[in-house]
């Protein structure tokens, strides 16, 4: 992997700015177009570009398997228990409204947290197969 | 307010164009034979069809094409073609039978489109029944200016939460199907 120096040099560039780009679109899917799914997507592609530029074997040693599984559900427990904490907030479930004394404020702040766990669980998921699947070719 | 005449102009090439890219490149995925051919025009297709969705004001929905379809499935697609092997095996099904069901289908699809609202039609049932809600309420009961958001994530958060689900499960079995590899790597 030595001889590809300037991949190296320009994905080590690019990273911080394609995980800024990934939370820039996470937190700015209310205000214009993106959102979680896409987002999670973008943050994945990071980790992916760095496997495939330094090898699969270090990029697993940054992202653990065992904190990627715990990820995998993380953001869809996330989700669900925003659904749940709207029960028990009086409302019914996923409704947002309740969180908060004005409806509209209230369904912000659900929006934001369910989006985040979208984007946890796709980011973890993308990561997780793209690791599944080159881990096994050598 | 009408775009100016040169934007304009290119989007009405791009409307004729796009289609025509995309029958040529699904012609090309039938003919091809190599699998890493065929993974990087079906991402090529993705990218048209982002394109389309962007002219037709779908930004979120081509914005997803773009890092899905043509950016992160394409890399999936490779790494489980480097799996496999590049090499598409020849065909054993009943030729006759497919072209029939194809022929039968495409048919029937075509036929229906002549049942279609106009495009853009203002009294097309998508556009009267909830959508004007959506579209004249969001801003003051989700507090978000982004009605796509408010859509899938509040109105139609239910169905977005079975989004996420699926994806969930899909990740989970692919770990249950491969986890048998990460356990030799564990050091």
């Amino acid at each position: 992997m030595h001889e590809f120096a300037v991949l190296r040099v320009a994905t080590k560039q690019l990273l911080p700015f394609i995980w800024l780009f990934a939370l820039y679109v996470q937190t700015h899917g209310d205000y214009g177009p993106g959102g979680g799914f896409q987002a999670g997507v973008i943050f994945a592609s990071g980790f992916i570009l760095y496997g495939l530029v330094y090898g699969v074997g270090k990029a697993r040693r940054i992202v653990q398997y065992r904190v990627l599984i715990i990820l995998v559900a993380l953001g869809a427990l996330i989700f669900s228990g925003v659904g749940v904490w709207a029960l028990f907030a009086g409302g019914n479930f996923l409704e947002y409204a309740v969180f908060a004394d004005d409806p509209a404020a209230g369904n912000h702040l659900g929006i934001f947290i369910i989006e985040l766990g979208v984007g946890i669980t796709v980011a973890a998921v993308m990561t997780a197969i793209f690791f599944a699947f080159t881990g096994r070719s050598h | 307010m009408d775009p100016p005449k040169g934007k304009r102009l290119i989007v009405d090439f791009a409307v004729i164009l796009i289609p025509v890219l995309l029958v040529l490149t699904a012609a090309a995925l039938i003919w091809l034979h190599n699998l890493v051919a065929v993974v990087m025009l079906l991402g090529f297709y993705s990218l048209l069809m982002a394109g389309l969705w962007v002219i037709l004001d779908a930004v979120d929905v081509a914005f997803t094409e773009a890092a899905v379809g043509a950016g992160i499935t394409t890399v999936l697609m490779l790494a489980a073609v480097g799996l496999t092997g590049q090499g598409e095996r020849p065909g054993q099904g009943n030729v006759l039978v497919a072209l029939v069901v194809v022929a039968v289908t495409g048919g029937a699809l075509f036929y229906a489109l002549s049942d279609l609202p106009p495009f853009g039609a203002a009294d097309a049932p998508a556009h009267t029944h909830v959508a004007s809600r959506y579209l004249g309420q969001s801003m003051t009961e989700a507090g978000i200016p982004n009605v796509v958001t408010a859509v899938l994530a509040s109105y139609r958060g239910y169905d977005t939460l079975g989004e996420v689900t699926v994806i969930f499960a899909a990740g989970i079995s692919v770990l249950a199907l491969f986890s048998r590899r990460h356990g030799d790597r564990k050091n």
